[in-house]
């Protein structure tokens, strides 16, 4: 009984905080738009009963959505990083002798088998899939590839937002991990500080910075770097300033928590034995801060995918994401049951990072066990 | 002791007494003379709170959604026609509202068109969607004859890749701009036939490269301050945009008018959602818009037309005397209405917008 409590709670919690809600949604995707309040048919009445309401819902939205040709999609690019992920480790350890992996020109062709075999592996079990099912082909057809490309745009913003903010965020965490120790509480107060204050506020003091009259440019002008004033507010450059100046901290403090704990007598240890400094580095600091990495890039990666207000306040019209489509579905075409299947599709699409995250999580606890 | 009881009681009915006695407005931003709301307060001892919004769309979903917690509402009328139709408003109480006979029986019968026998709304304000200009500076880059009152010089895209430079706004509102672009066509602007609409497409990509903008509100200031030199644009909105340049005195000239092809004439009417949290309060709040000195102070502040026929006495000249504002029998014949769109026309024309604006 005492058992059946203990894991009763957190299915309850599951249940309450995701599954019902999910259902919700889920149901309001099956249905159809409507003009009546809300604004969608059927709505649920115990007179008809369950089965004539189970009757009138369908997948109408997601197929005109596209929602197989995007599931699709996102399944191939999974299949390709699980195949090419392990491929890359195999050339290393049978060809290589498992030794120098970062920056040669080995690494450069292990790349290249690993991203060729996953190709492979994609093309085959597609090629297998539809032969056996040819009406999977059927799913890769879509009306309207506004959503499409919107999935796309949106993996696409993404992935290099999360690459521009390791690329700020690790020499940060690193100088914090190698400063002082009287120094490292300041320095973390200073990092969180910001979060002190709404994020919809500091999002829109970049407005004023980024406009063609805003201080960038006043102060670009005055220094002479430039003629006449950049176009930045309203672009997809504006995106990713926004997106690594929000997340920053994300991807700092996971790094920096991997970069405390790695011992400095490691990268004495490669000196002496004939490392230069640039070489231990890349050989065992970045393998060792790894899982800090790892973390920091979902936690990125992840809410900027579904991202709404940076994109809405910086982007211009050309900035298509998936969460300003969620947006206009909802607000502007008043049709819930389409933007219903747009956000049951972008949980789907998250999933995927979400399970790798939850794994890269646990390798860390046993390890760190 | 006794007495400390009963203050305490006191107060605390007073306390619901004033919680009770709260109307909640939305209404479209820069749309009234904010003293009347200072005034509404002081006639009444009933608290206003007012909120705004720039989009009948964002409106129409929180009406549709519905617990809104607004008393009273201000949609358009083609979108009141739906939202009436989906249940979202109550009828009024003839009774509650004495002031109903001040209303102008011209505008209440092209009301009707949007709600039969007008009896879920009031009119607030109606105007004309047309085109205002920067006098000095389109006629700089297009010469003195520039067609500053046709639909030439935005929907044509030689005039528009010369008024690119200086900035052009458009409206992001669909509904409007849909159906003028058909008219500059020759099509039924009321269409609603998908294939006709998908006509509007080649004529707005065609000068899309030019427009600076889509937005709704941002050009009553930016053309007041200059920023841009053309927007197409609400009557009133244009011309509180001529009078803040006016007073800022910075040489900015601007100019109203309604399209010589046509323009599309809208009603804006308040109704009360049918689960309003006080009802009562917000037939307060009609009765009191509809008294004619208030209907008047409103119009004079925002410079759109009312549909208060006894309001006219009060009017300034520069209102009741501007064509702009009440046009003459010959223009409000060239005026059209629309109707609204039926759920899957409505995402033709919201997607054919969504492609206009950002490409895809």
């Amino acid at each position: 009984m005492r058992r059946f409590v203990l894991i009763a709670v957190p299915f309850l919690w599951l249940l309450a905080l995701f599954l019902i809600p999910f259902g919700i949604v889920l149901k309001i995707s099956l249905s159809d738009v409507a003009l009546a309040r809300p604004p969608y048919v059927p709505q649920f009445s115990w007179d008809e009963g369950i089965r004539a309401f189970l009757s009138q819902l369908d997948f109408e939205n997601f197929a005109f959505i596209g929602a197989g040709a995007i599931v699709v999609t996102v399944v191939a690019i999974a299949l390709l990083a699980a195949v090419a992920f392990p491929v890359y480790g195999l050339v290393f350890r049978r060809f290589f002798g498992g030794g120098l992996k970062a920056l040669s020109i080995r690494s450069l062709i292990a790349a290249v088998v690993s991203v060729v075999a996953g190709i492979l592996a994609v093309v085959i079990v597609f090629a297998v899939i539809s032969f056996f099912f040819p009406s999977v082909v059927s799913l890769l057809e879509v009306d309207d590839y506004l959503y499409f490309q919107a999935y796309l745009s949106s993996l696409k913003i993404a992935a290099i937002s999360t690459a521009l903010t390791l690329l700020v965020g690790y020499p940060m965490a690193y100088g914090m991990a190698r400063s002082p120790n009287s120094w490292r509480p300041t320095l973390m107060m200073l990092v969180i500080l910001p979060f002190w204050t709404s994020f919809l506020i500091r999002v829109y003091a970049w407005r004023g910075i980024l406009s063609q009259e805003g201080y960038l440019n006043q102060v670009l002008l005055w220094l002479g770097v430039i003629g006449e004033p950049l176009t930045i507010l309203n672009t997809n450059t504006a995106v990713y300033i926004g997106v690594v100046y929000t997340y920053l901290p994300f991807m700092i403090l996971p790094i920096y928590a991997a970069l405390e704990k790695l011992d400095v007598s490691l990268i004495e240890a490669a000196e002496d034995l004939g490392c230069s400094r640039s070489s231990a580095f890349w050989l065992v600091t970045i393998p060792l801060s790894r899982p800090g990495i790892v973390a920091g890039c979902f936690l990125v990666f992840i809410p900027t995918l579904g991202e709404f207000v940076i994109p809405s306040l910086l982007g211009g019209s050309g900035t298509l994401m998936i969460g300003k489509v969620l947006w206009e579905e909802f607000f502007n075409n008043r049709d819930w049951p389409v933007a219903s299947a747009v956000a049951i599709i972008l949980l789907l699409i998250l999933i995927v990072p979400i399970v790798l995250f939850q794994r890269n999580q646990q390798r860390q606890a046993e390890a760190g066990g | 002791m006794k007495l400390h009881t009963l203050t305490l009681t006191a107060i605390a009915a007073l306390a619901t007494a004033a919680s009770a006695d709260e109307v909640r407005v939305y209404n479209w931003s820069d749309y009234i003379d904010e003293e009347l709301l200072q005034k509404f307060e002081d006639e009444t001892g009933i608290d206003l709170i007012y909120d705004v919004f720039d989009s009948n769309e964002l409106l129409e979903t929180k009406m549709l959604a519905g617990g809104s917690g607004y008393d009273v509402v201000v949609p358009t009328g083609t979108f009141l026609q739906r939202q009436i139709m989906a249940g979202a408003f109550q009828p009024l109480d003839m009774s509650k509202l004495p002031n109903i006979d001040n209303m102008w029986d011209v505008i209440e019968s092209r009301t009707a068109q949007y709600d039969p026998g007008n009896e879920y709304s009031i009119n607030y304000m109606w105007g004309t969607t047309g085109i205002g200009v920067n006098v000095g500076k389109v006629q700089e880059l297009l010469g003195e004859d520039a067609p500053l009152s046709s639909m030439e010089l935005i929907l044509n895209p030689e005039n528009m890749e010369k008024l690119a430079e200086c900035g052009v706004h458009f409206l992001d509102a669909p509904t409007e701009m849909i159906p003028m672009t058909l008219k500059y066509i020759g099509e039924d602007p009321d269409s609603h036939d998908p294939e006709v609409i998908a006509k509007a497409e080649e004529v707005l990509l065609a000068v899309r490269p030019y427009i600076q903008k889509f937005h709704s509100s941002e050009y009553i200031n930016a053309l007041a301050n200059g920023d841009i030199c053309v927007a197409v644009g609400w009557s009133g909105d244009v011309l509180q945009a001529r009078d803040r340049a006016a007073e800022a005195d910075n040489g900015v000239e601007i100019a109203y008018n309604a399209f010589a092809e046509g323009s599309q004439m809208w009603f804006d009417q308040m109704a009360i959602p049918v689960d309003a949290p006080n009802p009562d309060a917000a037939h307060v709040f009609l009765n009191f818009i509809m008294d004619p000195e208030n209907m008047a102070a409103a119009s004079n502040y925002v410079y759109y037309a009312n549909g208060n026929k006894a309001s006219q006495e009060f009017l300034v000249e520069d209102v009741i005397g501007d064509p702009a504002i009440y046009p003459d029998e010959a223009t409000l014949e060239n005026l059209y209405t629309t109707t609204p769109y039926e759920p899957k026309v409505q995402r033709v024309v919201t997607r054919l917008w969504t492609k206009i604006k950002s490409g895809v």
